[in-house]
């Protein structure tokens, strides 16, 4: 039965997480500090308790966590973890990429890896250069891993459900500097959906804005600053980007003529080059060269000030979106 | 002297090793295999020790030198053949090839061609036997160049942190791929590190399979009982190159002559002859992997390449 509670996105996260390990249970839970410290930024709090040795605690070992995760999903269990910043991830991507992006094509679909890590990258205030980077194209370029990225409460419980449901290795990206927000009306307890779909966060006719991730945020501030200069978008955040939801992006962009594309990640290489490559190739017609928006393609500094120099801001946005419509 | 049905039984998966191997190798110097192969004569002994006693229910992960596991874990010597051969009777269609295939349904959770990468993956599958309720003993083979990836390490010390019924048998054949194992470490005692991580830790003889069954064996016992991992080194040598084409040049002058007069075949042969086997006998074993070996690659070329319209299929569910 769908209820509803009112939760952070954290809260969210773990309601979700709750909910998994009590209706499958052949889930596992575990990850650095997940169990009972109950992770470094509390979102699996309580779940030891409730749910015993299912969940528990590894050594900081990332290839060993990824790889027993890797084969516990071979071997029926349906592995959750928790690599604690995206940036860790890469000690241990032989695991994701060599492993079980793998294991059910090479295997003919014999075996499968129905496994979710959770992490979350972005910069905050002061993080450091290992600790701030946005990571979602390295894995985009790999076919066999699924990826998300929930923005808001609603969508950290209900992608984080689809994705331990999925029956092949879901990546999560979270982001820390959401954890903790104000809590909203989340619907839980509602029929899990199918991975894919995109959120429609504002609707207009000037422009076709693709984004995800935290910047989201920053990107809904952009439209509505520039609404009072008469510029209406469409904006698509893409909540998961493998699959990703082309014919949404066509579809507005075919209405709207235009395309501007904001990550968070640096923009050689970027997703949100495919984006621009995928409309263009679709052919539809454009009324202005397409644009893209995301960090300078360098490291990220710890220095507030140097961050923000490197970081899209709204205000990037905003000047995007002008150059863009020529409005 | 008393001959056991065991050392016959022994001598034959070794043969049935031996002869898939040439036989492979004769497909692959005639082009009908292609691409890189990594064959395991002088190893036999090694995976038919160990494979004797695992159960149905345990899950054995190899490395990309790994067609004598997979045939001495039960995989149909047919499907093997088919997989290098791209065949759609392959065990994975031809998508594995030599050095990545696996056949769940006889336990072999596959080969692996990154090296040490199987062990962290073996230790999941023996996370997954502590909450199933299926008994089930996870087994990682790898060389003694793999001790030197970390991945292995982290391995090694989350089964023991956490007591996990995972063996953990390193096949040491002096060489980590083209390069002395003994230039990569300071302690050629590659047990010790086992060891220090808390981990029981035997050195066997790999050339004889009696003395790998026996540890292996005890490792399966000690993982079922809940008193965690096992590490076996079991030493032995590579009678070929790390892979098809490679000259050897690193080995000195002699080695391969001296390594082919103890490899296992040779050695239990000696002896059986030794226990009273009649030649007749002992040709009669060898004959009998050759016959059946000969079928399987018959049937395996019989088949039908793969159909490149299903190259797409199973990327996801």
């Amino acid at each position: 039965m769908s209820e509803t509670a009112k939760l952070t996105y954290g809260g969210a996260i773990n309601a979700a997480l709750a909910r998994c390990l009590e209706q499958m249970p052949e889930t596992l839970l575990f990850g650095e500090d997940v169990a009972l410290p109950g992770g470094v930024f509390g979102v699996t709090r309580g779940l030891r308790k409730a749910f015993g040795e299912r969940v528990f605690d590894t050594p900081i070992s990332e290839t060993a966590m990824l790889g027993a995760a890797v084969g516990a999903a071979m071997t029926g269990r349906r592995p959750i973890v928790e690599i604690m910043w995206a940036d860790f991830m890469l000690v241990a991507f032989d695991q994701i990429v060599n492993q079980a992006a793998n294991v059910r094509y090479v295997s003919e679909g014999r075996l499968a890896a129905p496994l979710t890590i959770r992490t979350q990258q972005g910069n905050a205030p002061g993080a450091c250069a290992q600790h701030s980077q946005n990571l979602e194209a390295l894995l985009l370029h790999v076919p066999g891993i699924r990826v998300a990225m929930p923005v808001d409460a609603q969508d950290a419980y209900d992608l984080t459900l689809s994705a331990v449901t999925c029956d092949d290795p879901v990546v999560v990206i979270e982001n820390r500097t959401l954890y903790a927000g104000a809590k909203s009306e989340v619907r839980i307890g509602g029929p899990v959906e199918p991975i894919g779909g995109h959120r429609l966060r504002r609707a207009g006719d000037d422009v076709t804005i693709v984004t995800w991730g935290a910047i989201t945020g920053s990107v809904e501030a952009a439209v509505d600053l520039v609404a009072e200069d008469g510029i209406s978008a469409d904006v698509i955040e893409a909540v998961w980007l493998n699959p990703f939801d082309t014919e949404a992006v066509l579809a507005s962009v075919r209405r709207t003529g235009r395309l501007l594309v904001v990550h968070e990640a640096n923009l050689t290489g970027g997703f949100g080059a495919e984006v621009v490559a995928r409309v263009c190739e679709s052919g539809v017609p454009l009324s202005a060269p397409p644009r893209r928006v995301g960090a300078l393609d360098t490291r990220i500094p710890a220095a507030v000030q140097l961050a923000q120099a490197v970081l899209p801001q709204t205000g990037d946005i905003v000047d995007a979106l002008r150059a863009v419509t020529g409005k | 002297m008393r001959v056991s049905g065991e050392q016959l039984a022994d001598l034959l998966a070794m043969w049935r090793i031996r002869v898939l191997e040439e036989t492979i190798l004769s497909l692959r110097l005639d082009g009908r295999i292609v691409g890189s192969v990594h064959l395991e004569n002088g190893q036999e002994a090694i995976p038919v020790g160990a494979c004797r006693m695992l159960r149905p229910q345990d899950a054995l992960y190899s490395t990309y030198r790994g067609h004598g596991w997979a045939l001495a874990r039960g995989v149909p010597a047919t499907g093997i053949m088919a997989e290098l051969l791209y065949r759609r009777t392959g065990v994975n269609g031809g998508r594995g090839g030599s050095a990545h295939f696996s056949a769940p349904e006889y336990g072999f959770y596959g080969e692996n061609s990154i090296v040490g990468a199987g062990a962290p993956i073996a230790v999941g599958a023996a996370l997954a036997a502590k909450f199933d309720g299926s008994g089930r003993v996870a087994v990682t083979v790898f060389g003694d160049g793999a001790m030197n990836q970390g991945g292995v390490t982290e391995a090694m010390n989350m089964a023991a942190a956490m007591d996990l019924p995972v063996v953990f048998i390193c096949e040491n054949n002096k060489y980590s791929e083209l390069t002395p194992i003994n230039d990569m470490v300071r302690n050629p005692d590659l047990s010790a590190r086992a060891h220090a991580l808390g981990i029981p830790a035997v050195r066997v003889d790999g050339n004889d399979p009696a003395q790998v069954a026996t540890a292996v064996g005890l490792a399966v016992t000690t993982a079922e009982h809940g008193r965690g991992p096992t590490f076996i080194e079991a030493t032995t040598r590579r009678i070929v190159g790390h892979y098809i084409g490679d000259a050897q040049s690193y080995r000195p002058a002699g080695e391969l002559a001296e390594d082919e007069k103890h490899e296992p075949i040779v050695r239990l042969k000696k002896q059986l002859t030794l226990q009273g086997v009649t030649a007749e006998t002992l040709d009669g074993v060898e004959q009998r992997a050759r016959t059946e070996i000969a079928a399987a690659t018959e049937r395996a070329l019989a088949a039908p390449l793969s159909d490149p319209s299903t190259a797409r299929e199973h990327l996801y569910v």
